[in-house]
């Protein structure tokens, strides 16, 4: 906080406490303990104050004829109350201020605000995505009626609408908040809802000749605080209740957007994001949450394979070491999508079998200006950092090419990439006398490999990524891996050890530990200290804003 | 605190300790008599004898489905009942009502829902908490199978059981 912004005293609920000018009086109540209900209020969205959940009782301080605060006992303004109620969300706190948070009129105004807001409600908690996780329910056990005093015909909206290809819309049960309009204008600069009809019948609704396909589109789902908006992907699945959220990171692209993991019982249902500011906000890019699919994908690499034959992993380790160590000069390919630990042991294991040739392979796209950079690796600068690459990604995949059509290079270990996908050619994989490689999915090199070690997926495993601004995060562990398949910082250790090098490594926090031993960037940190939001571990780069 | 115990005064009848004695063959030899001559009856033949008339009416057997009048499985799949259920009997994988459906405003409906009777423990908490009147004990309790898988009731042997119950509240209303 710079010490610019003035604090200014507040009276809530009795108590004189100070915020800093421009606080909202919602925020400054929940700073102060005290919740205030809202609909429409989102700290990152403009501020309409529609749903009126959140009024309060106000005052501002008794003035004399010469303007000056009138002092109580207590030496403290006298504050006269306004008889009647006002919204918190769009009102910035004032010297002097008073506010009453749960006077009689302030629970009377919330009951009867609740009351109209359930008026047309169809009350269909038993079949609403939402429920468990909704405003609506919250708030009416907390502040509304225990029965319905509504004797009409409910209005009829629009029920089960596809707005776009990811997002459901049930207009009977919108609150008309307004927040999917503003976040479409606001931040996905993709101004397609908007309000139709008038009163009772007053309903969200696209525009006619557009579809909500935003690439953003299911953040409204997130911020929706009632069940009108639901994900198209994640209808009917599961109820939220049952959902293990485990906190990690989305691994898409550089910045790696923070997010929650929701699974129950090794399946993952759904991928929301978490609220992170120096990252990504409260936002996550579409393509991003609904790319988990693959992990329950049902070719799975489920077991390691020698010569295309199912083995034992001792077996497997303990041939794709000999048939390195016999294949005469080695390359590494590997993939910054690892994670910071699995680059540190191969790099290790590179140097135990003396390979000097090494690098990882780029992967780029178009920026999207909002939270989507060009890098579409997670830890490019993870790899970097580890000195496993140079400056510019993939440079040295060439001269590995190169050396394999040479023949110079006999063997190669290619970790959690595709070689077909970097420009090598079949050709090139069969003219290896030995090819080891580890993946999630068969593609076309475990095809070609004589060793095939089956990793976990990102949410399969715990370990670290720098992102594209130097910021160190974390991933976490959600669901097992599948079948046989194992951690990929457990076969890289084993690989280690049977490449002959000796080391004490039995957990991923041992291997960090390690790491930051041997690594001075990451010196003095442990898995624990990166926290749940990460910390910089590199000079802030410039990068994307959100 | 120690304390003293007060023993009781015995009068002479109850100190030489005999009359009591006769007194209690006496009840038994009675009850002997009534048995040898078919007065009471302790033994009901099970299987080919049963008490399923008598049961009561809050008698809690296997849980079941129920369908109402309207032909409707009254079952929206909400999973309250999977969450409640203490031994997690309950199995519940949902699914979506087609459009073209009678009762399509519903939505929701089990795909596949199934209670391990062998883990059922009878305690009636999901007919307790659901939401739409779906689930309720009935009278069944001869669960009984060859194995495991045998002992799991699938949603087609649960409507079975339950049949249909008329008069049930009629929530899914179109006009409401």
């Amino acid at each position: 906080m710079s010490t610019e912004v003035p604090l200014l005293n507040v009276q809530i609920d009795g108590v004189w406490l100070q915020f800093p000018k421009g606080t909202k009086v919602i925020d400054a109540c929940s700073q102060a303990g005290k919740f205030i209900p809202r609909y429409c209020y989102h700290p990152k969205l403009s501020i309409p104050g529609n749903c009126r959940m959140c009024l309060i009782e106000m005052g501002m301080p008794k003035m004399t004829p010469d303007r000056k605060p009138v002092l109580g006992a207590d030496g403290r303004p006298e504050i006269g109350w306004i008889p009647r109620p006002q919204i918190s969300c769009a009102q910035d706190i004032a010297e002097g201020m008073g506010v009453r948070t749960n006077s009689p009129m302030v629970q009377e105004c919330r009951k009867g605000v609740m009351e109209f807001l359930l008026i047309n409600h169809p009350l269909d908690c038993p079949i609403c995505d939402q429920a468990g996780e909704c405003r609506l329910q919250e708030f009416s056990v907390e502040y509304g009626n225990a029965s319905s005093r509504f004797l009409e015909r409910k209005v009829k909206k629009p029920k089960n609408v596809e707005l776009g290809p990811r997002v459901t819309l049930d207009a009977e049960r919108c609150v008309l908040c307004s927040r999917c309009i503003r976040f479409m204008k606001e931040v996905a600069k993709d101004d397609v809802l908007g309000f139709v009809d008038r009163g009772g019948f007053s309903t969200i609704a696209c525009h006619p000749d557009k579809t909500l396909e935003s690439n953003y589109s299911l953040n409204t789902v997130d911020i929706c605080p009632v069940g009108a908006l639901t994900s198209t992907d994640f209808r009917f699945k599961m109820r939220v209740w049952f959902l293990k959220e485990t906190k990690s990171i989305d691994v898409n692209d550089g910045l790696g957007c923070n997010i929650l993991i929701g699974s129950r019982e090794g399946k993952i249902y759904r991928i929301t994001p978490r609220e992170n500011n120096d990252v990504n906000g409260n936002w996550i890019p579409d393509s991003h949450r609904l790319n988990f699919k693959y992990i329950q994908a049902e070719n799975r690499l489920a077991h390691p394979t020698v010569a295309g034959n199912e083995a034992h992993w001792k077996v497997a380790i303990a041939e794709a070491t000999a048939s390195l160590k016999g294949a005469g000069k080695l390359a590494l390919v590997l993939s910054a999508r690892l994670t910071n630990e699995e680059i540190y042991l191969a790099k290790r294991l590179a140097s135990a079998l003396g390979i000097t040739v090494m690098d990882v392979v780029p992967r780029v796209g178009e920026p999207d200006g909002i939270l989507i950079p060009a890098d579409r690796n997670p830890n490019t600068t993870g790899a970097q950092t580890l000195g496993v690459t140079g400056k510019t990604p993939g440079a040295r995949l060439k001269e590995i090419q190169d050396g394999i059509r040479k023949g110079t290079i006999g063997g190669l270990l290619c970790l959690g990439e595709d070689l077909l996908e970097c420009g090598f050619t079949h050709d090139d994989l069969v003219k290896l006398k030995s090819l080891v490689a580890s993946s999630i999915l068969p593609n076309a090199t475990t095809a070609a490999a004589h060793v095939v070690l089956p990793g976990a997926a990102f949410a399969e495993k715990r370990g670290s990524m720098v992102n594209i601004r130097g910021r160190l995060q974390r991933l976490n562990k959600a669901v097992e891996p599948a079948a046989s398949a194992r951690d990929d910082w457990e076969f890289l250790a084993d690989l280690l050890a049977a490449a002959g090098a000796t080391h004490a490594l039995t957990s991923i926090e041992d291997v960090f530990r390690s790491m930051a031993q041997d690594e001075h960037a990451f010196a003095g940190l442990n898995l624990g200290k990166i926290g749940d939001l990460g910390l910089q571990l590199l000079p802030e780069v410039a990068g994307v804003n959100v | 605190m120690a304390y003293t115990v007060r023993r009781p005064n015995l009068t002479f009848w109850e100190k030489i300790y005999l009359p009591n004695i006769v007194a209690g063959l006496a009840i038994t030899f009675k009850h002997l008599r009534k048995m040898l001559q078919g007065e009471t009856k302790v033994v009901m033949q099970y299987p080919e004898e049963k008490w399923d008339a008598h049961l009561p009416e809050y008698y809690r057997g296997a849980p079941t489905l129920v369908t109402d009048e309207h032909g409707r499985e009254r079952c929206v799949s909400c999973q309250l009942c999977e969450f409640i259920c203490p031994p997690r009997a309950i199995t519940i994988t949902p699914g979506e009502l087609a459009s073209d459906s009678k009762f399509a405003k519903v939505e929701k409906a089990p795909k596949a829902f199934e209670i391990d009777m062998s883990r059922c423990i009878y305690c009636g908490l999901c007919e307790e908490v659901c939401p739409e009147q779906a689930i309720y004990l009935r009278k069944d309790y001869a669960v009984t199978g060859e194995n495991r898988a045998d002992m799991v009731h699938h949603k087609d042997k649960l409507y079975e059981l339950g049949g249909t119950m008329p008069g049930l509240v009629h929530k899914w209303n179109p006009e409401k």
